[in-house]
Parts: structure tokens; sequence; C-alpha cells
């Protein structure tokens, strides 16, 4: 269990350097928030008054390791723009967040997966080369341009979904569907492509062994062979994949929020961004670049747990 | 099945090999790129209208002999601001990752080469870089910089490093024990030579053909903010910024959104062909023998 402490002092050293970089980042900004709050008509003593009151007065680092420290009580500060907590800010917008990933995820297996499979079974036919050039179709659409296309045609043309907005589930559950299937899919079908190249590629050197040599032996049909005995062992890079493309995912996120305003995290950023709002930006910027670190560090185990040779050759040497 | 399997199929690569599908998906790329790059340049000689020109009467024309892509929200000419939108996209697209690889190939250089304290030095730099997600780093350094060309260069400059600094490191660390790089030292050369004569010659090759694939990246990163209003600041074109303006009236004027994107699609499509031709022809591994 060696490895593992050295793994968690590792996590623990980044995160610090992130919330630190966060920090220095954000507190040099340009554009002092209490002329922002006050406006341009406040006196000099005023401003001085806000600053100290907001505590902008004292050195950055001090601020710093203040802030740090109620951080990790679970205290990221109040929005100087409305007093709200930030992460209560972050907690009520983290649902519609999470459920857009989740859904954008399913979307990019849901494809990659039968993808990859049919590819695999005959590579260099007719539906492996038809895939390929999807694929690299795909990859030349950025979300942003895929998510205006899916308005175009499902909202404008056909009116078959609604544009923007977004309806909770208490709304009740197609109501919520409906108002996610666009930015899933916008978020999904980017996704989709590597899945997709990963899985085929591993499935192809699975396809090799001896032990899928044997099934066919046996006389087993094809896709049992490629289902049941090949999938499972060519899943581990997709594995790795599906959570070194999370940071992909949130950067998405925060697109697509926007193009289909949704209620989300990414959007509270950008609001935060928009309007100065240091505190709210310096929380949600380190709240997820921690959530990003420990997600990888979690799939780095996972890897791990599920093929012991990663172990050996990743965490020992 | 087990006679194609026996066939070498290459991981995700395009279809290539027959003669004259190689030629097409590299002709017609390259003549694209080739007609952008020439327009962006000589934008300012070619007789366009003002991209920034407003003529409010004659706003969200669909295409016509006089305005051949349609007028946008503000009646500005759609040809002229993607025309100038390209020269936007390949300022950023070339320049940002040409700072990056500046920056992190010299920091990969130095790690692999010096190994030790330096390595792990740089390669904790690099981790960090890489602990945020992209997009949230480049929105929160040009909320930092301000909005210009210059500074979303320079923030999407930045975030090249890590991509950089890992390729120049690896094939740093391939190269450093070879014998001639030996045989150098052993002449009494010193590191510095032995990194710029013996080693960085040899480093071109793949940073060059990471340097296409990056330049697509960028473009999309560029458009990416611009879409968000964080990128290229108003009334200059620039194509995410386009598509984030013609997302207002998708109904009415649905050209405004879908040429600015269709124009964008293509450039990157085409960089990713020639990218891929590239990496295929300096990657020893991805080559057909």
């Amino acid at each position: 269990m060696h490895w593992l402490a050295r793994q968690l002092l590792r996590l623990v050293v980044v995160l610090f350097c992130v919330t630190l970089v966060t920090f220095v980042i954000v507190n040099i900004l340009p554009g002092d928030i209490a002329i922002v709050i006050l406006g341009t008509l406040a006196t000099p003593q005023d401003i001085a008054g806000l600053r100290a009151d907001l505590g902008l007065d004292r050195p950055m680092l001090v601020r710093y390791f203040d802030w740090l420290g109620s951080a990790l009580s679970g205290d990221l500060g109040r929005s100087y723009r409305n007093g709200e907590p930030v992460a209560q800010a972050i907690a009520d917008r983290l649902p519609v967040s999470l459920e857009l990933m989740i859904l954008a995820q399913l979307v990019a297996l849901g494809i990659a997966v039968p993808v990859a499979l049919l590819s695999a079974r005959k590579p260099g036919g007719f539906f492996d080369r038809l895939s390929a050039s999807a694929a690299f179709g795909f990859l030349a659409m950025p979300n942003f341009m895929l998510g205006i296309v899916l308005i175009y045609l499902f909202s404008v043309t056909f009116d078959l979904l609604p544009a923007t907005g977004f309806s909770p589930l208490s709304d009740g559950l197609w109501d919520n569907l409906e108002s996610m299937i666009l930015p899933a899919l916008t978020l999904g079908l980017v996704e989709w492509t590597v899945l997709m190249r990963v899985l085929r590629a591993d499935l192809l050197t699975t396809l090799k062994e001896d032990f899928i040599l044997l099934a066919r032996a046996k006389g087993l049909p094809p896709w049992r062979v490629l289902m049941l005995h090949a999938l499972r062992p060519s899943s581990f890079t997709l594995i790795t994949i599906l959570g070194l493309n999370i940071g992909g995912l949130i950067g998405g996120a925060v697109i697509v929020e926007q193009i289909f305003a949704l209620p989300g995290v990414g959007r509270l950023l950008l609001g935060g961004i928009f309007n100065r709002d240091l505190i709210l930006v310096q929380g949600t910027v380190s709240f997820i670049a921690a959530a990003f670190v420990i997600i990888n560090f979690l799939v780095d185990m996972l890897y791990a747990v599920l093929d012991p040779r990663v172990r050996h050759v990743r965490f020992r040497s | 099945m087990s006679a194609s399997a026996a066939k070498p199929v290459v991981a995700g690569a395009p279809v290539a090999g027959r003669k004259f599908r190689l030629r097409w998906s590299l002709v017609l790329p390259l003549g694209w790129l080739l007609l952008v790059v020439v327009l962006a340049i000589t934008a300012d000689w070619i007789g366009l209208p003002d991209p920034a020109a407003q003529e409010l009467i004659l706003r969200r024309k669909p295409p016509s002999a006089q305005f051949l892509l349609g007028t946008d929200n503000l009646g500005r000419d759609m040809l002229s601001r993607v025309i100038y939108g390209a020269r936007t996209s390949l300022i950023v697209g070339i320049c940002a990752p040409f700072l990056g690889f500046l920056i992190g190939g010299a920091i990969g250089m130095s790690a692999g080469y010096f190994r030790g304290k330096v390595d792990l030095l740089a390669v904790g730099f690099i981790d960090i870089l890489l602990a945020f997600p992209a997009l949230v780093l480049a929105l929160t350094f040009t909320a930092y910089l301000g909005q210009s060309l210059f500074n979303v260069t320079l923030a999407l400059g930045i975030l090249s490093i890590p991509a950089a600094a890992r390729v120049s490191r690896a094939n740093t660390l391939a190269w450093a024990n070879r014998d001639f790089v030996l045989a150098a030292r052993t002449i009494g050369a010193s590191n510095w030579r032995i990194l710029t004569r013996e080693i960085l010659p040899n480093l071109l090759p793949p940073m060059f053909a990471f340097w296409l694939v990056a330049i697509s990246v960028i473009i999309v990163a560029e458009g990416a903010l611009s879409f968000l209003g964080l990128g290229i600041p108003a009334p200059q074109p620039s194509w995410g910024g386009m598509i984030a303006d013609g997302r207002e009236a998708l109904d009415v004027a649905p050209h405004t959104a879908l040429i600015p994107a269709a124009v964008m699609f293509i450039t990157v499509l085409s960089l990713n062909f020639v990218g891929d031709i590239v990496r295929n022809m300096v990657d020893p591994r991805r080559s057909a023998l």
C-alpha cells in the first residue's frame, strides 16, 4: 500500500497548488470589485471602507490562507454581488451539471460501444470505413457549433424540442429530460469519437488473443465472441479515457450550459467572470479543478484495481 | 474474418493506402486551406467592404448578388466578416501554439535531458497546468488578462505549454540516450551545444506534426472563447463570435450562424486531414511500410 500513500500525498500537493494558482490569477484580475459594487460615483473613502470590509486591503497570501482555512470547512465565502454563499450556489447548480454530464456520457457510450463492436467485427470493411469517416467529421465539430446546428434542426426546423431553458425534475421526469436531450446530445456527440476509436483499437488487439481463437474454435457465433469474450478485456483503456475526458467534458458543459441556458456550475462561473465576482470565480474554479483532480485520481486507482499488471508498472517504478 | 484480421489495420487512421483516395483527401483540404490563408492575407486589397460597417436597413439579408453570403444582425457583410474572421483564427491558431511550443518545448527538453530535479520540477509544473480543465483555465486567464487579440493568443499559448512539453520531453528522453549524443559528449560538447545541435533537430519533425494538430485545436478554442463573449472583442470579426451573434436569429436568418459554422468546420476538418497525413509520415510506428 506504499504507492497509495504516495499517490495521496501527491493528490494533496496538487490540490494545494491548484487552489493557490487560482487564487493568484483571480486576485490580480484588473477592475476593483469595490468600484464595481459602489459605482463610479463613490468617494475614495467609501471605496477604501468597502475594501476593508471585504478584507481586500490585506496581503494576498494572508487572504489565501484565510480562504483555504474556511474552504476546508466547506465555507467558500459569500458572493460579492448578492451575498449568496458560494458553496450553496455551487451545491444548487451542481445537480444540473452532473445530470448533463452523465446523460452526455451515456449518449457517447451508447454510440461508441456498438459502433466500435460493429467496426471491429470486420476491420477495413464498409461499416468500419464509414464509422471512421463519421468519427473524423465529428472530431472537427466543436460543441458550440454542434449545439447551434442541433437547435436549428430540432427546434427551429422541426419544432420537436425546446431550444433553451431548463425544467427541474420537480416539473416531471419527461419535462426535465426534454430540456436535457439537446444539451446531452451536443456534449455526447463530440465525445463518442474518441471512445469509439480507443475501444475499436483495443478490441482488435484482444481479438488476436488465443482465448478468442479458442472461443471461435468452439463454434461460438461471432457476435457472442465479441460481446461476451472480447468486450470486457478490451475496456480498460476506455475507462481511463473516460476519466481523462472529464476535463473536456467539464469545459464542454460550460459552453453547453451557456448555449441552452441551463442553470449549472458552468453558467455560474461565466456569470462570476462577467460580473468580476472574484470570490465566486475563486470558489467555482477551485471546486471544478479539485473535482477534476480527484476524479482523475480515482480513475487511476480504479484502473489499478481492475488490472493488477498496471499496479506494478505504474506505481512501483 | 480471419482473412481481414490479418491485414495490418492502423487504429484510428483514416482510410488511406489506395492511391486515388489519398490524393483527394490531400488535395481538397490543402486547396481549402490555401484559399483561406490567401484570402486572410489579402483581405485588405481585394475590395471587400469594411467588416465593421453597419447598414441596419439591410440587416439579416440572405445571400444575394450584392452580399454573396448575406448580412448579419447589424447589416454587416458576412463574406467580409468571414474572411477577416479567418485572419483572426489564423493569427491565434498559428501564434498561440508557436508560443506554447517555444516555452513548453524548452521546458520539455530541459526536463528530458537533465532529468533528476529539473524533470521533477517540470513535470510538477505541467501537472498543475493540466489539473485545470483547459477551457476553465482559458476563461480564467482571459478574464484576468482582458479581452484582446494579443491576450487571447497569450492565454491559449499558455494552454498549449503542457502538450508541447510532454511531446518534447518524451522525444528528448529517447534521443538523449543515443550513441551520437554520447559521441558529442565525449568530444567535449557543451550541454547547450548538444541540446541545440544534436537533439533539437530530431525534435522538429514530431513537434511540427503536433503543431499542425494544435492549430486546429486552438482555432476551436478561440472560437469557444469568442462564442462565450470572452475572446476577441467586438467589432473585430471572429468565427466563434459570429456563430454566437447568429444564434439569436436562428429562426429568421439561420445563415448568420450556419455560414461561419460551416466555414469553421471545413477549415478544422481540412487541418485534421493534413495533420493526420503528416503525423503518419513522421511517426514511424503509424506509417505504412
